[in-house]
């Protein structure tokens, strides 16, 4: 793993340690929770995407969201980072921060990244650049202007390029990238925004087994350092990942448990693993 | 030393720093002493070549304003005549003040103002005689324009076609103002019959002369400043939100700022341009803000090549060379030629000119 990725858990260690003492800019999680969800409505024209949604996801932890087509996955990511506006309902990120009043480039900056179902990154920028876009600093028109790469910023997109085993193609334009190898740049480019909650929704469609299966594994060196949400049609995949699962269905939470309760759950079975 | 240096190599290449010193040179040297010779002279410049140099050197300005939000950016504007001809307009004030008594009726007055029986300047006018306000004005009226604008349409998200279609709008709607009389510009006729500047006779091919240089350095330090830009990470973030707005969002880029900064910026270095046109041309009227011509320097860099900054430069002087060889010739058909080189650039050249010079140079 990445070393600030290191310095993220060592910090979020000390947050808990220090009980209820919250340094303003940083995600409290004393109560072990780092993102709760509560009565979440969201209505497109009297069709409701969400209805009184509610879920907490705690700090370190793997949650996959599985659920049929239109059961509300991607609204509710929508929700999360900002792009939609929910009728009712709260959103906070860990104890105090307030996710409805930020908009999405506050919201990334407060550390929640978010992959696409389509993959989606630079296309005419390079590999390097692209990873270099994403990377944590001051995201300001000015400082833009006079940013200069540093040699500790290189090394850190030299150590994500390894990661994501995308270091021969540094120097190419992404947009010639094959699509999974765009998948994974684009987890690339989340993990050097740093976040302390990452949300991929499908991270492996289109991707080969083998692509899959190495997938699975960079997420599972992931959980307990970010805290994940992995939205994801692919059961084999989830079975694979999965520790604890939350089936949605008609804009709520319709059973969450780990994955063999979930299996065999006759409610979950009718609506989505039966068909 | 060594930073200095180390700034402008990073800006352009050996090749690219001997190109341009030997535009400056052509522009600041070679150009006015030839118009020192004699107009005998079989190598005399007439006023009328620096002048047509100086008009379309204007307009490779324009062009660059243009490439850096539609080529970098992504954003159309089919209305950049407007903050042009704002520009001109600023200038135009101070120009008219200076002619002072000199007009037709001996008055104070502007020859329009007499005619339509006014006694005095209105608010708006006031200052307008002294010089470093008009070179205020030519900044802050296109970039407060703009900035508004953009602040409200950017706010929204409004995009693509959407944008566009808005700004030949607000372009439309600015032109059918500045027509009326009583707002206090000359209505359709606008200002002309300027006679000098900083006391200097805008007849005397001196003063001519030095324009003309001033314009080519104001077009060299245009070209410098937008490379300088699209160069640094800013550039970079531009074309990405051009590419994927909504990754830039979710990467942490406030993107609504950075479209407002550039398109504000852009805005002024068309101002500045049309501040240097005016008192080359001698004229400036509302059919500067009409569509068409927003529409023309869309074509400039359509042509050229967007996202290159030199391809929209090539390409506002070659469409210009082109329409003022074909206005004389044809004058009928430079409309149709206009709209088929357009859409020959479009299905063929997606590049522009110089993605053409570089698939030839390729092949070689």
């Amino acid at each position: 793993m990445t070393q600030t990725a290191e310095g993220t858990a060592s910090s979020s260690g000390d947050t808990v340690g220090m009980a209820h003492m919250v340094r303003p800019g940083e995600v409290d999680i004393s109560h072990g929770a780092i993102l709760y969800v509560e009565g979440v409505t969201v209505s497109f024209d009297g069709f409701k995407a969400l209805n009184k949604l509610s879920l907490a996801i705690d700090a370190g932890e793997l949650r996959c969201i599985i659920g049929p087509n239109g059961a509300g996955k991607t609204t509710m990511m929508d929700v999360i980072t900002g792009k939609t506006q929910p009728d009712a309902g709260t959103v906070f990120f860990g104890q105090t921060i307030d996710l409805l009043k930020m908009s999405e480039p506050e919201i990334a900056h407060a550390g929640i990244g978010r992959k696409f179902q389509k993959p989606t990154v630079f296309e005419s920028h390079t590999v390097f650049e692209n990873l270099e876009l994403a990377m944590k600093m001051d995201k300001g028109v000015w400082s833009s202007l006079r940013y200069r790469i540093s040699a500790e910023q290189r090394d850190r997109i030299a150590e994500t390029l390894e990661h994501i085993q995308l270091e021969s193609r540094a120097g190419i334009a992404a947009g010639l990238l094959s699509h999974g190898q765009k998948q994974w740049l684009e987890i690339g480019m989340l993990l050097m925004q740093d976040p302390k909650l990452l949300m991929l929704d499908e991270p492996v469609a289109g991707m080969t087994d083998a692509e899959t299966e190495r997938t699975a594994e960079l997420f599972l060196s992931l959980a307990g350092r970010h805290s994940l949400i992995v939205v994801e049609h692919d059961m084999d995949f989830v079975s694979s990942i999965a520790r604890k699962v939350t089936v949605l269905h008609e804009g709520r939470v319709l059973a969450e448990g780990p994955m063999d309760v979930i299996q065999n759950d006759e409610r979950v079975i009718e609506v989505y693993l039966g068909r | 030393m060594g930073p200095i240096v180390a700034f402008f190599t990073r800006l352009y290449g050996p090749r690219g720093w001997l190109t341009l010193g030997g535009f400056i040179a052509v522009v600041l040297f070679v150009i006015p002493l030839l118009r020192l010779l004699p107009p005998e002279h079989s190598l005399h410049l007439s006023d009328y070549f620096v002048l047509l140099i100086g008009k379309i050197m204007c307009y490779a300005m324009v062009a660059l304003a243009m490439d850096l939000i539609w080529g970098y950016a992504g954003i159309l504007s089919l209305g950049h005549g407007l903050f042009f001809a704002l520009g001109g307009y600023s200038m135009g004030m101070y120009l008219m003040r200076e002619i002072g008594t000199e007009g037709q009726y001996r008055s104070h007055l502007p020859d329009y103002m007499v005619f339509l029986d006014w006694k005095e300047f209105p608010w708006y006018w006031a200052g307008s005689e002294y010089f470093w306000l008009a070179v205020l004005k030519v900044i802050l009226v296109p970039g407060l324009l703009a900035f508004v604008f953009g602040w409200f349409a950017f706010r929204s998200r409004i995009k693509g076609v959407y944008f566009s279609i808005i700004t030949q709008a607000l372009t439309f709607a600015f032109m059918l103002l500045f027509f009326r009389n009583d707002t206090g510009f000359g209505g359709n006729n606008g200002f002309t019959d300027f006679k000098r500047i900083l006391g200097f006779p805008l007849a005397d091919p001196v003063t001519k002369t030095a324009l003309f240089m001033i314009t080519g350095l104001f077009l060299v330090l245009t070209l410098l400043a937008c490379r300088y830009l699209v160069i640094s990470k800013l550039g970079r973030v531009l074309a990405a939100i051009r590419d994927a707005e909504g990754r830039a969002m979710f990467s942490g880029y406030k993107t609504r700022d950075y479209k407002l900064f550039v398109w504000t910026l852009s805005a002024v270095m068309c101002g500045i341009a049309g501040a240097l046109y005016v008192p080359q041309v001698g004229i400036i009227n509302p059919s500067e803000m009409s569509p068409a011509n927003s529409i023309e320097m869309a074509i400039w860099v359509a042509v050229g090549g967007r996202g290159t900054l030199v391809g929209p430069l090539f390409g506002a002087g070659l469409v210009n060379g082109a329409k003022s060889w074909f206005t004389v010739a044809f004058p009928d058909f430079w409309l149709y030629f206009l709209g088929c080189l357009f859409i020959l650039a479009t299905l063929f050249l997606p590049r522009g000119a110089i993605g053409l010079l570089d698939r030839l140079r390729r092949k070689t």
